[in-house]
């Protein structure tokens, strides 16, 4: 066992691909700077050469067709936007190229590219550098979107990710870096066999979240059982595509459901996981009406008298979780 | 014209008249209602892509656009799988899930071609960073029309292409025309090439169709890239005979596209002007005319007749075909 962060959990998995798989390069912005991406590729470059850990201009819709370009071509690359409203620019390789390349082409050939955009939000620093936008990338069917929030599934699901033969979208977030944990040895995955999973068992109520979201989730379980409730935590990791099964079984057990999401409310991820809870119960299996907890539409302001009320809180995930109770 | 000039002559006028034949046959088709979907014909512009073709390899990289039937045949990829394709058949080359405008065959090269204007610039550009990383001494291909460079991410390619030092060879068809829009009405100038300049690409503006000439910048700029000399830049001025879309001229859609000019490009036909080189020096007849477009039309109508019966993809392909199995 070895202790990782978030943060170090990444570059673990960045080094465990670079050392064992030739085709696997990494391209995109600030790679070779130490403060675009936190301490989760720190000195790649050094040990890998910059013709593998490729700093690129200022570029981000060639890179990333760069990058869906070569993965069609027997390499494995991992395009890096450290924040992932730049990387709107790109959206014509991601959505018309990658996700739709193996249908296109009648299944006989596949980019197998990772996308790592960083949600880096909070700081005042308002709507252009604080988006969460893995609802979007949820909707489109070929492209497979990853949120770890775990160190464990940090390391192990970017590996998993690379190793895909899809094109995939793995987004980590800032806030979750400072999480530690003591991993095991890496033991590489196949992703299509990742979805949701219980992070915590309970009894009372199902939390089901993703991301930085299923922080706040675990965080909100710790309250509420010093206040006698106990509450089942679903991570959901694998975004699209969406297996709702587990899901489903942890509120069939429990009967009520909160799912918190930290991205807008509306045609957000947490609508798809009410809906697809909801259309598999019968009903009387539910005790309360699902809830939910997310942003509110609006773009995230700068202020910080206004941040402290955009984005949701440990306590603001408890006290939803309680009004499930009372009903 | 020695001996071996004529012969790869002789494969230039046979290749440039496969896809001319080809592709008015789907013209036809098209106006009959027998093809469902658009086809983007490139009746006119044969001498680039079999220009160009004449110093790739199946290894190379070679990625279209809307307007690509003709990319994909100057590769000798195979008639029937374009016609299978674009009537949406199982035996097309995208196994008839892609259509006209999402070609592929990577058995001879072609990696893709898709209708999102300038969709592959960066795509090929990537995979001529693969060849670099894998050092196997191939190259890529984008091709791209005079429209292509009015989007953004050609000037991101250029320039990431150059500063990489990538192996890849930016073709641009300059047929004058971005749908319905003359190039005079979109861009200050009509010389694409000008782009190049600004990205220290090395670029040359040749006439399109003059297959020769095509074919002499293409080994150039191929070797070039082989020998990791990087990125190079053709434009190729051309013309295409049918409207943007399907059989019909155009002329009454089109700004600055009349009748004379349709006219005048076609005394300009690229498949004449080898012909009659050849005939002038003694390389060719009427008689070994008339054969080749003879043996053309039976194989252009039994590949037809053959796709027209094969069988579409089965039901199960609509999912099946999402993610890597």
């Amino acid at each position: 066992m070895k202790t990782y962060n978030y943060g170090t959990a990444i570059l673990a998995a960045f080094e465990h691909l670079l050392d064992k798989y030739p085709e696997v390069f990494v391209i995109g912005q600030g790679l070779w700077s130490p403060w675009y991406v936190g301490n989760s590729m720190t000195d790649l470059d050094k040990k890998y050469g910059v013709h593998r850990i490729i700093d690129t201009p200022v570029s981000e819709s060639a890179c990333t067709g760069a990058a869906v370009g070569a993965s069609l071509s027997g390499m494995r690359p991992i395009v890096v936007h450290p924040r992932i409203d730049f990387m709107l620019y790109a959206m014509d390789a991601v959505v018309n190229q990658a996700a739709k390349w193996s249908h296109m082409v009648g299944g006989q050939a596949h980019p197998a590219v990772t996308i790592r955009g960083i949600i880096n939000r909070g700081g005042e620093q308002g709507a252009q550098h604080s988006q969460a936008l893995h609802s979007w990338f949820a909707h489109i069917p070929g492209l497979r979107v990853v949120m770890p929030s775990t160190v464990a599934d940090a390391r192990d699901l970017l590996i998993a990710s690379v190793l895909c033969n899809d094109p995939v979208m793995y987004i980590d977030d800032r806030w979750l870096y400072s999480q530690t944990d003591d991993l095991p040895d890496v033991e590489e995955i196949d992703l299509r066999t990742v979805g949701p999973r219980c992070l915590a068992a309970g009894t009372d109520l199902s939390i089901v979240a993703s991301g930085y979201s299923t922080l706040l989730a675990m965080k909100a379980r710790d309250q509420l059982a010093a206040q006698g409730v106990s509450a089942e935590v679903v991570d959901l990791r694998v975004l699209n595509p969406f297996d709702p099964t587990p899901v489903v079984e942890s509120v069939r057990k429990t009967g009520r459901m909160l799912a918190v999401d930290g991205s807008w409310r509306t045609c957000g991820m947490s609508a798809e996981i009410i809906a697809s809870v909801v259309e598999h119960l019968a009903p009387g299996e539910l005790r309360a009406a699902p809830r939910r907890i997310t942003l509110p539409d609006a773009p995230a302001p700068s202020s910080r008298v206004l941040e402290k009320i955009y984005y949701p809180d440990v306590d603001q995930v408890a006290f939803a979780a309680q009004a499930s109770m009372a009903r | 014209m020695d001996q071996v000039t004529a012969l790869v002559a002789r494969q230039f006028l046979c290749s440039m008249l496969r896809i001319r034949i080809a592709e008015n046959r789907l013209a036809e088709a098209r106006r009959d209602g027998l093809i469902g979907g658009p086809v983007h014909l490139g009746v006119g512009q044969e001498a680039i892509a079999v220009g160009v073709s004449a110093s790739l390899r199946p290894t190379d990289r070679i990625f279209g656009a809307h307007r690509s039937h003709s990319h994909l045949l100057a590769l000798s990829s195979s008639v029937h799988g374009l016609f299978a394709e674009v009537l949406g058949k199982d035996t097309g080359h995208s196994r008839g899930m892609g259509g006209s405008m999402h070609l592929w065959d990577q058995t001879k090269g072609f990696y893709g071609s898709v209708p999102i204007v300038a969709g592959t610039v960066a795509l090929a550009v990537g995979a001529g960073l693969a060849a670099k990383l894998q050092k196997t001494g191939d190259v890529a291909v984008a091709y791209l029309g005079d429209g292509a460079v009015e989007e953004g991410v050609v000037h991101e390619s250029l320039n990431l292409a150059r500063i990489q030092n990538i192996p890849v060879i930016f073709v641009v068809e300059n047929n004058l025309f971005a749908s319905h829009m003359h190039i005079s009405i979109r861009q200050p100038s009509d010389a694409t090439a000008r782009f190049a300049v600004a990205n220290d690409i090395p670029a040359r503006v040749i006439d399109g169709n003059d297959v020769i000439a095509v074919a002499e910048s293409a080994k150039d700029a191929v070797i070039r890239a082989r020998q990791g000399g990087g990125p190079s830049f053709i434009e190729a001025v051309t013309y295409r005979w049918y409207g943007h879309v399907d059989w019909r001229d155009d002329i009454d859609v089109g700004v600055n596209r009349s009748q004379d000019d349709v006219a005048n490009w076609k005394a300009r036909d690229p498949i004449a002007r080898l012909r009659a080189a050849m005939v002038a020096q003694g390389h060719w007849s009427a008689a070994k005319d008339a054969d080749l477009e003879a043996t053309l039309n039976r194989e252009m109508e039994e590949a037809w007749e053959r796709a027209m019966q094969d069988p579409y993809p089965a039901e199960s392909a609509l999912l099946d075909r999402v993610y890597a199995k």
